[in-house]
């Protein structure tokens, strides 16, 4: 923005903004007491609506009967983890354990590393169709799955990749390599190009450059790309449902549909799993958020 | 923000210069481009053979009669070719204007359309203000950040399954309700009503994306602007409106596009909320091409193609406008 200067240097910039309160001198505009208890009331209820639901999914979890969502009543006099003993003993559950994170960690690992590449080259060259591929990793967020879907099931089933992990590693490759190349230029542009130039000075190639100095500085940036990558695979529904047959392949977004059929829903079983899958996630992801905070702002205001 | 862009692009100028003669610049052209391209190349090959092809191979799709009954297809060992044929534009002709076009494209479009205006305004303007929430001085900031992050921490298809148990006919939401004396609504049957749940499962999703992306804006506003503005004797709105709003220009309209045209593609929320069987009009454009493509037999892959063709272009224009509209207020952050 023309109005905003920004005098501390740039890598440093939203990590020491987000320590430093943000304006020290309050003057006359001090929050009084009022003024606090709304701030805490509306921080509460919002608090309250996001934790809600998941909070009602691990209640319902407890339950042994699967009727019970509808007599939550019920619930609290016989809490019991049958339906988590059930889940582990006598469902696929360790078998999409195993698909999901095969697929997840491939699209993480083989998308990071593409991504990285781009991003770097989109950072600190300017090439001829610079502008054009910026448009394009943009434009590939903006396919709907409808118009991708159908050919590529025609392609994938003639290859034989129908079923397969691989060929939904590569898909999920084709959607979250643009975003994450986006990113991850974001952040390769606060990493000082002094840091660049001293590299050639002392004989790196721009490859050398990237690999040995460029990558380890971006370490942050790199596992907020790999962590977005890993939960867009870990989430994806449409081409998971459609692409895997075997229900010993299907991913757990697949597996967690197949409790609720059109004759019956086991919600109970359903529930158990879901909170078996969300907790570990939900960990992972709080000890990572703080550096996705970061990464995001470095791509959202210097994309 | 674009005050780095500016001091990046002025570095490489000065790479640039002093400018070498016509054959040296060639040479060194060729030198910085060659690993340039070098290292697109694989996002080039990943997205020409993941995406390129298959989109061209799809358009070809919609000029063609092709469903699962005279597609290629494999029955046991027998191999049965495709039988299908060109029929060049007949598949949008009948889309766009066909008899019953209204009740199937133009209806999902103007629900679309609605659903995506409706979604991105809720994420943004809750998460705008559970942003400037957070970037108050307060007790329990991080406390509170990690349980608005909540919806985004889990996996969507575990956190909609649970909002169907609670939305369900006698569910955690309509005991509450009746509990209160209100209307029971029937939230998975009721046309309005289904369309209201998406929207607001939508938005529970969505609003933690939002807060985190303008909370980081927030942050890298520069502090001693409110000081400045403090000085001037600009009060709370004021440094709102000239302060945080300009401050916050570029990311929002990086969020603002993301949030359009993730909302428009949204497909796992709506499919899972109600499957592709029921609720027809709660469908939104995405979903409704992939129940013609695989929810329904015979399965007709061209009119599922010949649909993603038609939201493709809709968000083509529309993202060439918004650029073009961010270009002219220049607060572009690509």
């Amino acid at each position: 923005m023309s109005t905003t200067t920004l005098d501390t240097p740039a890598p440093s910039a939203p990590a020491d903004a987000a320590g430093t309160p943000r304006r020290r001198g309050r003057g006359r505009d001090e929050r009084g007491p009022l003024g606090s208890v709304l701030l805490h009331g509306g921080l509460v209820v919002a608090g309250l609506i996001a934790l809600a639901p998941v909070a009602w999914l691990v209640f319902l979890s407890l339950g042994p009967d699967k009727n019970d969502y509808l007599h939550p009543g019920n619930i609290a006099g016989r809490m019991t983890f049958s339906n988590y003993t059930f889940v582990l003993e006598h469902t696929g559950f360790f078998d999409w354990l195993r698909s999901t994170l095969i697929v997840s960690l491939g699209t993480t690992v083989i998308g990071v590393l593409v991504a990285a590449s781009t991003g770097y080259a989109v950072s600190r060259m300017r090439f001829p169709g610079h502008r054009q591929l910026m448009w394009l990793l943009l434009l590939t967020q903006a396919f709907p799955i409808a118009v991708l879907i159908v050919p590529m099931y025609e392609i994938f089933s003639r290859l034989g990749l129908i079923d397969s992990y691989l060929g939904l590693i590569l898909i999920y490759c084709s959607t979250a390599v643009p975003y994450s190349a986006w990113l991850l230029k974001g952040y390769f542009d606060t990493i000082p190009f002094e840091i660049d130039e001293a590299g050639r000075v002392d004989g790196l190639s721009p490859f050398g450059t990237f690999v040995r100095l460029i990558l380890p500085l971006a370490r942050p940036g790199l596992a907020v790309a790999a962590f977005y990558n890993f939960i867009t695979a870990f989430g994806e529904v449409a081409f998971a449902s459609t692409f895997m047959l075997d229900d010993s392949k299907y991913t757990f977004a697949v597996g967690l549909q197949s409790f609720v059929s059109e004759h019956d829903a086991q919600w109970n079983y359903m529930a158990a799993t879901a909170v078996l899958i969300a907790i570990p996630v939900s960990v992972f992801f709080y000890l990572v958020q703080k550096n996705l905070v970061t990464g995001l702002t470095a791509g959202g205001t210097k994309g | 923000m674009t005050v780095v862009i500016d001091r990046a692009t002025g570095k490489r100028h000065g790479d640039r210069a002093p400018r070498p003669g016509p054959v040296g610049r060639l040479r060194n052209a060729y030198q910085k481009y060659w690993y340039a391209y070098a290292m697109i190349a694989p996002v080039v090959v990943v997205l020409g053979v993941l995406v390129g092809y298959p989109l061209l191979r799809g358009f070809y799709v919609t000029l063609t009669d092709a469903n699962s009954l005279n597609s290629a297809r494999t029955i046991g060992v027998n191999h049965i070719d495709a039988t299908y044929k060109f029929i060049g534009l007949d598949n949008y002709q009948d889309i766009l204007f066909g008899p019953t076009s209204y009740d199937r494209f133009w209806s999902h479009f103007l629900w679309t359309v609605f659903w995506t205006a409706a979604c991105v305004v809720l994420h943004y303007s809750i998460g705008l203000g559970l942003a400037l929430m957070l970037n108050q001085r307060l007790r329990g900031r991080t406390f509170y950040r990690l349980l608005l992050v909540l919806p985004w921490a889990v996996p969507t298809f575990v956190t909609v399954f649970s909002w169907r148990i609670m939305l369900a006919d006698s569910g955690l939401i309509n005991q509450v309700l009746g509990s209160l004396h209100l209307p029971q609504p029937q939230w998975l049957e009721d046309t309005f009503w289904q369309r209201f749940a998406a929207i607001m499962v939508n938005t529970w999703c969505g609003v933690p994306f939002m807060m985190l992306s303008l909370l980081g804006g927030l942050q890298s506003i520069d502090s001693t602007l409110y000081e400045a503005a403090e000085m001037d004797g600009a009060n709370a709105w004021q440094r709102f409106r000239h302060v945080t709003l300009p401050g916050l220009r570029s990311v929002s309209s990086t969020v603002v596009l993301l949030g359009v045209i993730w909302t428009f593609n949204q497909f796992a929320i709506i499919f899972l909320l109600f499957g592709t069987t029921s609720a027809p009009d709660a469908q939104i454009l995405v979903t409704w091409a992939y129940r013609l493509g695989f929810g329904q037999q015979p399965r007709d892959y061209a009119q599922s193609a010949a649909y993603g063709v038609l939201l493709l272009s809709i968000l083509t224009v529309f993202t060439s406008f918004y650029f073009r509209w961010l270009k002219r207020n220049d607060q572009l952050a690509v």
